[in-house]
């Protein structure tokens, strides 16, 4: 959509900018706080373990780090009585397919059953706060109200059929709800859980180079989070990021080319996929050749790591007031500098981070959007742009968005009035990217070097680093599996001599 | 705009319909709606590939019906059926938020008190797996057999279902 429409040279009416951002926003909280409790949570918090709690224990644990009202010793035993009645019902099957005793978990029993609590109570919260979507998209997930051009919703204070004064009030009430959320449980969590992995901000750094397209665009134009890119880990510098220097490798991609060890931009991208790899199943895959579907893009021929680390690390090289100031005070909590957040835990706080200083602009955009509602502009969508007869015979647009796991680009090329070319290069695919014609890594695999496995059978380790990156994979794939449910399969290589990806995923679901 | 949950009965069809077979379970709800009256306090659910979200549809719901793929010891094409404790609801490790499914819900439901008195799981396991909108003919073949199935069982639990004339 921002393709096209930078492509034709629209500008979105004022109205329609300010709902991108409120969904967008609500979009991050949303996604951060479920990324965290029903996907990431488990690598830190031992579930079992939480059966040997003093719920008394938890309380105090729970009423010393927030004044969350869902504290007391009798909560805290309610949710430890369910858990053990699972247990109890002989099949073990909830809790068969983990890691659980392993000894890389380290929080305390009380700290465990706070968690698992806290597992519960997300699962009522994001009921709560993703009405929003179906309040302001008509439907969620998968959002009908976006068009070129601006949105499809009408605005109009008085009418019952449109974004009114009432879905301001409700907006507002939801907002403030996820907010308080977010303050007294997700943040008092993180860090709460993070002194006891505090050997994590030394792991899982790997590349060092971040980009963010920025994102959010205010009155003025200028992105809320700031576009740019960082190299090596120097805060000092934030470089400017010129779409033009994007471009993705295919020499160990499953696609055919002219020229396998050229780079092209999106705009002249192909995607013609050629399958040489051996005859699945397979247990090994040569890696100097081709071995994945993934390109590898590159930005001024540098690999990079997208996402909240991304985005956090650049706002506060750029010196955005509000993500410095909280950035501060989560490392002086943990009595740490910044150099921690180069880590597996520095993605998990930052992911954390991002979720506090973008619950507290929601209401902010609700404002805004009333405060324009109330001067009278009702406008939403600029109709004109959907006449072809106005569009120029040949033109090209690159569209971004910083979508919650990262930078998202997608690139159109529109002649005689037809999609000539459309490329994308979604987040997961700069963070999983392979190797490219020079043999540079992508973010997972130099993020996984040196990472200590306590048993090579349980790779929790890995996992750890791999969820912090919230990856996209296997995508929306729904196959319930009765044969067995073992875990997704990690085949470790040693570090010494070693010249491919450390890791292969047997996907249980059949996914890319 | 919302839709409120307050059906009895809940027939969910779940799979990703961008990729053949997998897709299987939402194919089946959109020929049931297409065919059948559904009464009132019957919801038939697309639940695409949505995964804790569904929780919230379960809330007073007495009797489940899922329709979904199933990787099971049986032939591509072949139909199953589990019903109650055999459905499988359990918490799993997994590689990215988008695998959380099915048994992750009904895990979520049993802890949360909102797991159905009634549930039927009808399941078939697919041939083609791959991007792709049709499915294969082997599984294409079983979508009329399945919504048979599922109207036979709505009866069962006390719907019935006039035929769109």
């Amino acid at each position: 959509m921002r393709a096209v429409e930078n492509a034709l040279g629209v500008k979105i009416p004022n109205n329609a900018r300010i709902l991108r951002n409120i969904i967008e926003g609500i979009q991050y909280v949303q996604d951060h706080v479920i990324h965290f409790y029903h996907l990431h949570a488990l690598d830190w918090v031992d579930v079992v373990s939480a059966l040997s709690a003093d719920p008394k224990g938890t309380s105090d644990l729970a009423q010393s780090i927030s004044d969350w009202p869902k504290s007391s010793a009798d909560y805290f035993k309610g949710i430890q009585d369910k858990l053990a009645a699972f247990v109890n019902t002989g099949q073990l099957g909830p809790f068969a397919n983990a890691y659980w005793g392993h000894s890389a978990y380290k929080l305390p029993p009380e700290a465990n059953l706070m968690a698992v609590a806290h597992y519960l109570e997300a699962l009522d919260w994001q009921r709560d706060v993703i009405r929003a979507h179906a309040l302001l998209g008509s439907k969620n997930p998968h959002l009908q109200t976006y068009l070129v051009g601006g949105m499809a919703s009408p605005i109009d204070p008085t009418s019952q059929a449109a974004i009114n004064a009432d879905t301001i009030a409700q907006l507002k009430g939801m907002f403030t709800r996820a907010k308080e959320f977010v303050d007294k449980v997700y943040l008092p969590d993180v860090l709460a859980v993070a002194p006891f992995y505090l050997d994590w901000a030394g792991i899982g750094g790997g590349l060092g180079n971040y980009l963010s397209y920025g994102d959010f665009p205010q009155a003025d134009g200028s992105p809320w989070l700031p576009q740019g890119y960082i190299l090596g880990k120097d805060l000092s510098k934030v470089h400017p990021v010129d779409h033009q220097q994007i471009a993705e490798y295919i020499t160990h991609s499953w696609y055919e080319s002219d020229d396998d060890s050229a780079s092209k931009h999106p705009w002249d991208g192909e995607t013609k996929p050629k399958y040489s790899g051996p005859k699945p199943p397979y247990e090994f895959l040569d890696t100097d050749k081709k071995y994945t579907w993934m390109k590898a893009p590159r930005l001024a021929d540098h690999p990079m790591e997208v996402g909240p680390l991304a985005r956090m690390l650049v706002a506060y090289a750029s010196g955005h007031p509000r993500v410095k100031e909280v950035v501060g005070a989560v490392l002086k909590t943990l009595g740490a500098g910044p150099e921690v957040l180069f880590s597996t835990l520095g993605r998990t706080a930052a992911r954390c981070i991002e979720t506090v200083v973008t619950a507290e602009k929601l209401n902010e955009w609700v404002d805004e959007l009333a405060a324009s509602m109330k001067s009278g502009d009702l406008s939403i969508h600029d109709w004109n742009v959907w006449d072809p007869e106005k569009w120029p015979a040949d033109v090209k647009g690159w569209g971004y968005t910083e979508a919650p796991r990262g930078s998202l680009g997608h690139w159109i090329h529109i002649k005689d009035k037809k999609i000539f070319n459309y490329q994308a290069v979604v987040p997961s695919t700069w963070n999983c990217s392979p190797r490219d014609a020079k043999g540079q890594m992508g973010a997972y695999e130099s993020a996984l070097l040196g990472t200590p496995i306590a048993d090579p059978k349980m790779p929790l380790e890995v996992l750890r680093t791999i969820h912090s990156f919230d990856p996209c994979m296997a995508c929306g794939v729904h196959l319930l599996n009765l044969e067995g449910n073992e875990i997704n399969e990690v085949t470790l290589q040693s570090a010494h001599g070693f010249s491919g990806p450390l890791l292969r995923f047997n996907g249980r679901n059949g996914g890319s | 705009m919302i839709e409120e949950p307050h059906a009895k009965t809940l027939v969910l069809g779940v799979g990703n319909m961008l990729m053949a077979d997998e897709g299987v379970g939402v194919a089946v709800v959109k020929r049931l709606i297409a065919q059948y009256h559904v009464p009132e306090e019957v919801l038939i659910l697309d639940g695409g590939t949505l995964g804790l979200d569904l929780l919230y549809y379960l809330e007073g719901v007495e009797n489940l019906l899922i329709v979904d793929a199933v990787q099971a010891d049986i032939a591509p094409g072949e139909l199953l059926r589990l019903e109650g404790d055999d459905v499988p609801s359990f918490l799993s490790m997994k590689i990215s938020p988008h695998q959380i499914g099915v048994p992750d819900m009904l895990f979520a439901a049993k802890f949360k008190g909102v797991y159905p008195r009634n549930i039927v799981l009808w399941g078939v396991r697919p041939e083609l797996l791959d991007i792709g909108l049709e499915l294969s003919p082997v599984v294409a073949r079983q979508v009329g057999t399945l919504v048979g199935n599922v109207v036979e069982q709505l009866k069962q639990w006390g719907h019935t279902l006039a035929p769109v004339q």
